[in-house]
Parts: C-alpha cells; structure tokens; sequence
C-alpha cells in the first residue's frame, strides 16, 4: 500500500497547498514523492512531536500538511501533539502510518500499533481510515487531501486476492453475499479471508462487509448492513486492533443505542502478546486467534 | 482579574508582561504572529491584548469564570492574536517554527514570535523544534525565553542546571542574545534586530515583578493572592 501510497501523493505534490513531512522513514519507497515535491517535501528527523507541532503551525498558514512515519511512531510518541495542537485546532493534518496492527511482525512491539485507531478515535475531530486494498487508496488520499479536518491513515501490506473483483470504493462495502453470519472486517485481513470465506457453501458463506472508515455511529451504518444483521442474528467482528476503542466496541454500542442485539456476536481482535514470543505478522495474528481456521470453525459451530 | 477568580499563575504573568507590551505595541505587525508558549501566562496576553484595544473590560471580567474564552491557558479558534491553544510546555516552539516554514514556503510577509518560559527547556521538543528552526534556516523566528530563574517546585537551575542557555542555543547555530526583560527601550531594541536565521532573546526577569512580596519567590508560580495581599500589591503599583 505504500508505494501506491506514494504513487498517488506524487499526483497531488504540485498543488499549491501540499506539503509532505517524514519522521526519516520511507527510504526506497518515498524517493519519486521527495523528487516531484522538491521543497515541499521534508524529512522532518527522528522528532515526531516536532513533525506533528510544525504540520499544526504549517496547516494554520494555509497548508494541508501529511505526516508519515512507522504506524506506532506517528501516534504513540507525538500524542500531546496530536492531541492539542492538531485536533484541539481542528487543523487539517493528515497522520499516515505504515504498517498498522502487526505489520512489522518480528521487529517486535516497539514497531507494532494495535491500538492506533482506538487511541486516535478518542481525540476531538479525528477520523480514521483503515483501507483493506492497494486499490482503495487512491480514493481516500483524495478524499484526506480535501478533508479540512484531522484524520490517521493506517496503512498495511495489501492483501487481495486477484480474482476479488473491488466495487467502488465505499466506507462500507459488501464483498461476499451468503446465507451466515454477518461478517464486519477493517483492514487487509478482508482479502485474507474472503479467499476462504467464498469456497464455503451458501448456507454457511458469511454475509462479507468490509468497513474503512472510522468512526461510525448508529445513524451512519448502512441500512443494507442492518437487513443483513437482522436476518442472521450473528455478527462476527475481526480487526487487527485491540478491543478497547476498535470496531467491536463502537459496534456494540451502536447496536445498543438501536435496540439491536444479535442473539450471538463474536469479536475477533488483537490480543497482544500472549506467549511473550516474537514472530511474523501471521505469528501475532495466529496467536491473537486472527486467522481463517480459527473463524471458520466459529462458522461451522 | 486573578484576584477576582481567585487564580494563581501571577508570578509568571508579572515577569513576562513588560516584554508582551513592548512586542504587541511597538513591533508586532498584522503580517506577524506571537506565541504564548508559557500558556500559564495567557492572564498578562490577555491583559496586553485589552491595552491594545483587542479585547474589552467585559473580556476580563470573564477571565476563568464559567462561559468564557479566557481560561487559565489560552482556549483555540478564537481570536486572531493567540494563533494556538497553549497551556502544555515544549508546543509553542514547534508550532512557531511551522509557522515560520509555511509562510516562507508560501512566500507569506510577517515575522514569528514566540515567548517560552525558562524551565520550559527542560522539554524534550523545544530542543527537537531548535534543531529544526536552525537547519530550516527559519529567519522570520524570533524566540523570546523568560528567563525568571523558577519554576513550579524549585529554582530552575536547582532543578536541571540549564545554565547557560545562551551557550547551548550558540552551540546549537542559534544567535542568542541576553537583555534586562524589565527595560522597555532594551527589549524593543533587541525585538528590531533581525537575522539570517533564527534568533533567541532570553529576557532577564523577575518573577512577580513589581510587588514586593511576590519578587523572586517560587510560590508564586501558583499562589492566589489573599484580600490583604491584594490592597497591598495595589498600593505598591499605584493602583485603584
């Protein structure tokens, strides 16, 4: 996702209000954004909360700043900042880290942001987006590039399968019809899954959504997804995300705030590092129960 | 206006109000932004603010009371003046050198002010935004610290030591000059001076400037003052 990340931005970089800072990541990666954006693109050093404050100071004079670092690095350090200069302000400063969830594996927890976007969502004026697949990101950098507020995006290793035929993009998109459970995913665990999830009969196939965008509320939940809900009666979630502040928990509320309550809801999420052992993406996803075996046999229960 | 609240942070405000109403009555211009790093100062920016005509009594009557804009740090998106919401140390610094970056990006006239306290520099970011202010070669940025030599729970050189700071910020490629933070004429010299890159002031002051009983004493730092106290620190300023 990051080269189509970075791919996407080089379109954007000689527009008048654009301007790209780094924490000193992206190295062979950000090279054809740092060429085109020339002066307008900053590698800010190793000084996070600096990066953060100056894109607050850089987004009052009139720029659209974006701020990119490793996903832990650009959220966990420079939190205050975050926090006080950027959304207090309301400003509009675009947050981007690589490699949400696990996606640095055995780099080990410093590297890991499992719970980036429970964190961020608490803050005033944030929003989150959490693509899925390469595809979607040029739509959302255009919707963040006129977004005049604050927003994370998390960004991972894109997942999808060829023979997944995208719709257009959507904060909410159903990718596989069946007659199961409903199925709620945020992030690359979608593509994952869906190669599994569509060799399944019918009667057992999960009802498939795919959700990007953060926060949502009870108003803002698709009514197609609220049929789909009601006509299973079981609501499966799963992000690479602690509980707290993840789409588990706002679903929940949102579903109680409604009235609704699926006669059964299981949550699969990010449970951190139970054996104390360091691996892959797939080893953390593995022992947090974030695979395919372990879903599917919650289906067939 | 504190007393009236029944706030503290009185100390601060005295050491730092002559170099506010010098930078917002003889040099700021509307190109040119100020920042209150020192957030707990925001009674003497509001004070400096009413003398310039920018806020009114009705303002001040307000200041931390329920309903109001004025609360012990600086509230955002408000007016014009106070660009950013301070009231964390280790911001304004940061915040001024973007400032300072976007508007010479954008080809934007004005210069950048911004006042930080002394034990302020203890902050890790203040030394990450000077490295940066420094390699951007941010010249519109003038940095103004009011060195009144305490902080909350101690002397600050009891505390970290930070003497000299003036040799640190040179050592740093920052032009730094020291001057008496209570002599208008000194400051708004000083204030003119321009650079080729950033530039530090560290203005000499004492905290609870102009009241006898206040005058380099840390409690100050958070004390409210008692009636008693009031009338006399009146007295002692001349006032009503």
């Amino acid at each position: 996702m990051r080269n189509t990340f970075c791919q996407t931005l080089v379109q954007y970089s000689d527009l008048p209000d654009f301007v790209f800072l780094t924490g000193d990541l992206g190295f062979m990666a950000l090279e054809p954004l740092q060429k085109s954006a020339g002066e307008r693109f900053i590698n800010a050093g190793i000084a996070e909360q600096n990066m953060v404050s100056v894109s607050a100071g850089l987004a009052k004079t009139g720029l659209k700043p974006w701020a990119f670092s490793i996903a832990p690095f650009i959220y966990a350090r420079p939190l205050e900042q975050i926090r006080n200069d950027v959304c207090l302000h309301d400003l509009p400063v675009k947050l981007v880290g690589n490699g949400g969830g696990y996606g640095y594996g055995v780099m080990g927890g410093s590297h890991h942001a499992i719970e980036d976007y429970g964190i961020l969502l608490s803050l005033q004026n944030m929003r989150v987006f959490v693509p899925a697949f390469a595809v979607d990101i040029p739509p959302i950098v255009e919707k963040l590039q006129n977004l005049p507020h604050p927003a994370y995006l998390r960004l991972g290793k894109d997942e999808k399968p060829k023979d997944l035929e995208i719709k257009l993009y959507a904060p909410w998109r159903k990718i596989l019809e069946g007659d199961g459970p409903t199925l709620l995913i945020t992030g690359p665990l979608a593509g994952n899954l869906w190669s599994n999830l569509k060799e399944l009969n019918k009667q057992k196939r999960p009802k498939t959504w795919v959700l990007t965008e953060l926060p949502f509320d009870e108003k803002t939940i698709p009514n197609e997804f609220m049929k789909d809900l009601r006509i299973s009666d079981h609501l499966i979630i799963v992000e690479e995300h602690v509980a707290h502040g993840g789409v588990g928990e706002m679903m929940s509320r949102c579903l109680l705030l409604n009235g609704e309550a699926p006669r059964q809801f299981n949550h699969y999420c990010a449970q951190g590092y139970l054996s104390g052992y360091y691996g892959s993406q797939n080893f953390h996803r593995k022992e947090s129960g974030l695979t395919v075996e372990n879903i599917l046999k919650k289906l067939s229960n | 206006m504190h007393y009236e609240s029944g706030v503290g942070h009185i100390g601060g405000n005295l050491s730092s109000i002559d170099l506010l109403m010098v930078l917002h009555h003889k040099i700021l211009t509307p190109d040119d932004m100020f920042i209150l790093s020192k957030g707990h100062s925001a009674g003497a920016l509001y004070t400096t603010l009413w003398s310039v005509g920018r806020l009114k009594d009705a303002d001040l009557n307000l200041f931390h009371k329920d309903n109001t804009k004025l609360s012990g740090h600086p509230a955002p998106n408000w007016i014009k003046e106070i660009p950013f919401a301070t009231g964390s140390l280790g911001h304004g610094f940061s915040l001024s050198a973007g400032l300072a970056l976007g508007k010479k990006l954008q080809g934007i006239p004005g210069n950048i002010f911004c006042l930080t306290s002394d034990g302020e520099w203890e902050e890790g970011s203040n030394w990450e935004a000077l490295i940066f202010a420094v390699h951007h070669k941010l010249n519109s940025l003038t940095l103004v610290v009011d060195w009144n030599g305490l902080q909350g729970f101690g002397a600050t050189q009891e505390v970290a030591g930070l003497e000299s700071l003036k040799d640190k910020f040179l050592s740093f490629g920052m032009p730094t000059e020291e001057v008496d933070g209570h002599d208008l004429d000194a400051l708004e010299k000083v204030f003119k001076k321009t650079s080729s890159g950033p530039r530090a002031i560290i203005a000499r002051t004492n905290k609870g400037r102009g009241i006898s009983f206040m005058e380099n004493k840390m409690e100050w730092h958070y004390l409210a003052l008692t009636e008693d106290q009031y009338q006399k620190a009146l007295e002692e300023l001349g006032g009503e």
